[in-house]
């Protein structure tokens, strides 16, 4: 839209233009009210992304507020562009977890590429050098066409931003349900090394300072994705693709070098991502955030396209771009950096006095509005909550009972499915190994990277069982958070804290707010048992579509401390005669189980229960014994119960095992139950072991045979696969649905 | 200036993966009357008009813009564009 | 002995073959940055792996052009040794310094995954430490690792033996497998794997490491008898 068409502030007041932009009538009034005038057309975009859900949490803050978030480790809380937490040699980790969901549901390619580039401008913002990416995905089933566009097509795009970048994709998860098919969840998760000296704010100090852009140019695209990101999808929303942005790995990789040049200057103030919101965002944010003012020359901002308005610089969400604070006078020493890196910078501003974002575009102002206003004062909600209508019918449903005639077709059908199925098709496709760290490739529980010239190393991972929190939100939010600290504990790490990413449906539907009451209040207490504080995170809201909400899906990232790199342990056995032993003990708890949704083709009932002291104890007990070099091989216990925690351990390795189960087959086979955990222990080492879990209890061995065999206490034939077959059906099975054209 | 439009395709001979993938898939949509896909790159310049612009454009096709190990390449030199 | 990584806008695995030179050989080694005239300095001349200005256009196409690929190609023709992993291996593709070019992988996506390749030459300079026919596990990450060349041209590569690494299933759908070449006088070595990623077992494999002791090996011997 030409400067000359836009709609002057009384058409903006008559016409509810606003509305359009996402603001509602009370929100509009406000503006007025902090302005004491009509906004203009600039001014009311300004207030439209500032305010909107993804950037303001508007609907979330008062549950965000509950989780823990110190820890006498914790150096950077939620609030700034990724959370740091110390890991000892004066070096610490920076880690945050974004989505990504509406631009991937979209254009699914650049939706997932872009989501990655902005979670690295994060990490490395702060000054970090990202050391690992990871991805949460949701879809629908893949025996839909679409779905399986969509996700080959993310998948895709993951690959073709983050290997290019040199960052190494080597975990995450991806699972599959009905309720994602038209709104697939991408969360983008990445992780940073730093050195403490070289930690960054995004704070525009000091009066007179200059206020630099640095990147690429801005363009029309994706202007107002903050707040198409805040919107239920639909048929209209095909029509808004122009607000999909478009991804330059290259370019990322070379602001990323220069960054990390930059932040080695004390020149430079301050510096953040121009991401959601683009140059207001980051303008607003970094202003407030140091109790000062910004002025800018939109004049001077680099444009890809002729005759750009205010309005559309303001609100692009064109990628690879960084807004850095530069003390005075020293700006050539920051244009000799991203000159030698290529890259575009221009003085755009300064900071002032005055705590106003002000903005001049050929010689007139054409916006003054008060940063904290953008940046802080952001209308509250306090939606209305009612519980779901499905908990109380799950919580009366009975107990199913399962009777399994075919024991090795029923576990060869759980290996099938795309949940647990091997996503070696995946991560085939994302180079896990650059920068040489990676000593625990994807498909283990956590991923584990090496500190290049320490002898520890980094555990990490993103978990979310959505089926769980969707039955029973507060027990399913504690188990979330409870499974990513055992992979991390099963990795022989500790683990450090977390980063969450909270996917919801509308909150202004009661019943979804409560199951983001609830999902969250599981969390945090969960945190709190757990001492793992939240140290950012992100909210993803409206994600539904005219056949419902998605589950609800808060995804935790993890990261863990292996404090030896002799303490590093995966799920594959590793020797003959070893001893297994499964700890915790196994109740029939089939509610959102693997085994329920195969055979009864749905989720029902109530979810495991999880004890969160229990918890704790049996983590602190397997760590212990983990990194007195007990255990050769550690997997918790999950999707599909023990029978498939077994067949995951003996896949690849050459070996077998041989299981005594005693009880319910069903139950003993393929419940999930909580907080346990499959083990194998060296012979020598039984009486070591046993005497730091003595509730571990011994349920067979490690064999030279390439099968797994499952008997009954009377020594009765239970279950027996070969070990390839296990393999073929595991790794197969995504392969496969994707090859199937029908 | 004038606008040089630069075609770059597939030797004869040398295996196109994607355009083996696309039949495939126009097969799958029932496009059976497709017999064969050949996949390439256009290239746009906006190229400042000098005596020896073709022999120039020639020399970038030939340098950069193709690998004459595997590609060929075809131009057309447009109207002036202001 | 002192090795150059030269370093263009995108690569991403320069520091990866510092590591593999300073920790696997203890031996001295620079970056390079891409504007630099001049590696007639060093002894040894490594082109690492990544995304050379994002691959746009051609893999290679655009870093074969930087200003100092002129100085790596006049020294390659003095027959020092230069080792092109990846996206190097498709530079030297790109500058003629080898035959051939990389197509997009048969299956159209990027593959990363520890690959078995077999030595078919350990004659080289750069291959001197593994045995002949040797088994080797080393990475693969490429999405355009579809190494192409006519027939003549294959016909040469087996009459001067320069076909030095093959894969041992078909991977990407390269001419005869072919993993790795080197130039007819032996002192220009291309290669799809990645060696430097298989310099320690804690990540999985050595089998890399021998590939920089032979180059440094090579390079003692000959020093001793020039010197």
């Amino acid at each position: 839209m030409s400067l000359l068409l836009e709609p002057t502030p009384e058409k903006i007041k008559e016409d509810k233009v606003y509305q359009e932009m996402g603001l509602t009538d009370e929100e509009f009034e406000l503006a007025e009210k902090i302005l004491g005038r009509q906004p203009n057309y600039t001014e009311t975009g300004l207030f439209s992304v500032m305010w909107s859900e993804h950037c303001s949490y508007k609907h979330s803050k008062v549950l965000l507020k509950k989780f823990p978030v110190k820890g006498e480790k914790v150096l950077q809380g939620p609030g700034e562009g990724a959370g740091i937490i110390d890991i000892g040699d004066e070096q610490a980790v920076v880690f945050k977890i974004e989505s990504h969901n509406h631009p991937s549901a979209i254009e699914p390619y650049q939706g997932a590429a872009t989501g990655v580039g902005g979670i690295l401008r994060d990490v490395f913002s702060m000054g970090a050098k990202p050391v690992a990416l990871l991805n949460s995905l949701r879809f629908g089933e893949l025996t839909s066409p679409r779905v399986r566009y969509l996700f080959e097509e993310v998948v895709a795009g993951i690959a073709g931003y983050g290997n290019c970048v040199g960052v190494p994709t080597v975990g995450g998860e991806v699972q599959f349900d009905p309720c994602y098919e038209g709104n697939p969840l991408v969360n983008a998760m990445c992780v940073g090394l730093i050195d403490h000296k070289d930690i960054q704010k995004g704070q525009a100090k000091g009066t007179g300072n200059t206020v630099m852009y640095v990147g690429a140019s801005t363009g029309k695209d994706g202007i107002h994705g903050a707040t198409f990101a805040s919107e239920e999808l639909s048929e209209e929303s095909e029509s808004k693709r122009p607000s999909v942005q478009v991804g330059d790995p290259f370019m990322e990789k070379l602001l990323l070098e220069a960054c990390l040049e930059l932040v080695q200057s004390d020149a430079l103030i301050g510096i953040q991502d121009m991401g959601a919101a683009g140059l207001t965002s980051s303008s607003a944010e970094m202003a407030s955030k140091a109790g000062s003012g910004i002025e800018m020359d939109l004049d001077k901002v680099p444009q890809r396209e002729k005759d750009m308005t205010p309005y559309e610089m303001m609100l692009s969400e064109s990628q690879e771009r960084m807004l850095l604070v530069v003390e005075k006078g020293r700006e050539q020493e920051m244009k000799d950096i991203c000159d030698k890196w290529g890259l575009l910078s221009a003085k755009v501003g300064h900071v002032i006095e005055d705590k106003r974002l002000r903005l001049l575009h050929e010689g007139n102002v054409v916006a003054d509005v008060p940063v904290d206003a953008l940046a802080e004062e952001a209308p509250v909600y306090h939606p209305p909550s009612k519980e779901h209508s499905a908990f109380q019918v799950n919580q009366q449903v009975k107990e199913t009972v399962f009777h399994i005639d075919d024991t090795k077709q029923t576990l060869l059908d759980l290996l099938k499915q795309p949940t647990i199925a091997s996503k070696e098709w995946v991560y085939d496709q994302y180079d896990y190994m650059v920068q040489t760290n990676t000593v625990v490739q994807p498909g283990s529980d956590a991923a584990v990277l090496r500190v290049r010239g320490k002898n520890k190393a980094l555990a990490m991972t993103t978990d979310s069982n959505s089926r769980f929190i969707y039955l029973d939100p507060e027990a399913g939010g504690k188990i979330a958070v409870a499974e990513a600290a055992r992979n991390i504990v099963c990795s022989g790490g500790v683990p450090l804290g977390l980063t969450d990413c909270l996917n919801y449906g509308s909150p202004e539907n009661p019943e979804i707010y409560w199951q983001l009451e609830k999902s969250t209040d599981g969390m945090s207490a969960a945190c709190e048992q757990l001492q793992t504080p939240v140290i950012g995170g992100n909210v993803s809201l409206y994600n539904e579509t005219k056949e419902g909400a998605i589950y609800p899906t808060p995804v935790v990232g993890m990261v863990g401390l292996i404090e030896d790199l002799d303490h590093i342990t995966t799920q594959s056995f590793k020797n003959a005669e070893d001893i297994l032993y499964l700890i915790g003990e196994t109740k029939p708890e089939f509610g959102g189980s693997e085994l329920q949704k195969l055979l009864e083709g749905d989720i029902s009932g109530k979810v495991p229960e999880i004890n969160l002291e229990t918890e704790k104890e049996r983590q602190q007990k397997l760590l212990e014994a983990i990194r007195n070099q007990l255990v050769s091989s550690a997997h918790d216990v999950a999707e599909g119960g023990l029978a498939v925690a077994a067949a995951e351990s003996l896949i690849g390795t050459g070996l077998g095992a041989a299981i005594t189960i005693n009880g319910d087959t069903a139950a003993e086979l393929f419940s999930e139950t909580q907080s346990r955990f499959l083990v194998s222990v060296p012979k020598v080492k039984k009486e070591a072991f046993e005497k730091i879990i003595p509730e571990a209890r011994a349920i067979g061995s490690v064999t030279n045979e390439e099968n797994l065999e499952i008997y009954s206490p009377s020594g009765e034939i239970v279950l027996q696969a070969a070990a390839n077959e296990l393999e073929s059906a595991w790794k197969g099975a995504i392969p496969c649905l994707v090859k199937s054209k029908d | 200036m004038v606008k040089v439009q630069v075609y770059v395709t597939l030797k004869e001979g040398v295996l196109d993966p994607q355009g083996s993938a696309i039949t495939h898939s126009l097969h799958t949509m029932n496009y059976n009357e497709v017999k064969s896909v050949q996949t390439g790159k256009y290239i746009e310049l906006e190229v400042e008009k000098t005596d020896d612009l073709e022999e120039r454009v020639k020399e970038m096709c030939e340098k950069l813009l193709s690998n004459p190990v595997i590609e060929d390449y075809t131009y057309t030199i447009g109207e002036a564009v202001s | 002995m002192k090795f150059a990584v030269i370093v263009f806008p995108g690569s991403n695995c320069d520091d990866d073959m510092v590591y593999a030179v300073q920790e696997g050989l203890q031996e001295d080694v620079d970056k390079v940055w891409y504007t630099e005239e001049s590696v007639a300095d060093y002894d040894a001349i490594l082109l690492p792996g990544g995304f050379s200005y994002g691959d746009y256009l051609r893999s290679g196409a655009i870093a074969r052009f930087a200003p100092v690929m002129e100085s790596v190609i006049e020294e390659a023709q003095k027959g020092k040794p230069v080792l092109g992993v990846c996206n190097g291996f498709q530079v030297l593709l790109e500058a003629g310094l080898l035959p051939g070019a990389m197509q997009r992988n048969k299956n159209l996506k990027f593959i990363c995954r520890p690959v078995e390749l077999k030595v078919d030459n350990n004659e080289t300079g750069f291959t001197k430490s593994y045995e002949k026919g040797e088994s080797i596990t080393v990475p693969v990450a490429h999405g355009d690792g579809n190494y192409y060349c006519d027939n003549k041209t294959l016909q040469q590569l087996k009459e001067n033996n320069q076909i030095v690494f093959t894969y041992q299933d078909d991977i990407n759908g390269s001419v005869e497998g072919i993993a790795g070449i080197v130039n007819e006088k032996g002192n220009v070595l291309g290669m799809m794997p990645h060696p430097e990623r298989a310099t320690t077992s804690l990540l999985g494999s050595s089998d890399g490491l021998k590939l920089f002791q032979s180059i440094l090996n090579h390079w003692r011997e000959s020093h001793v008898l020039t010197s």
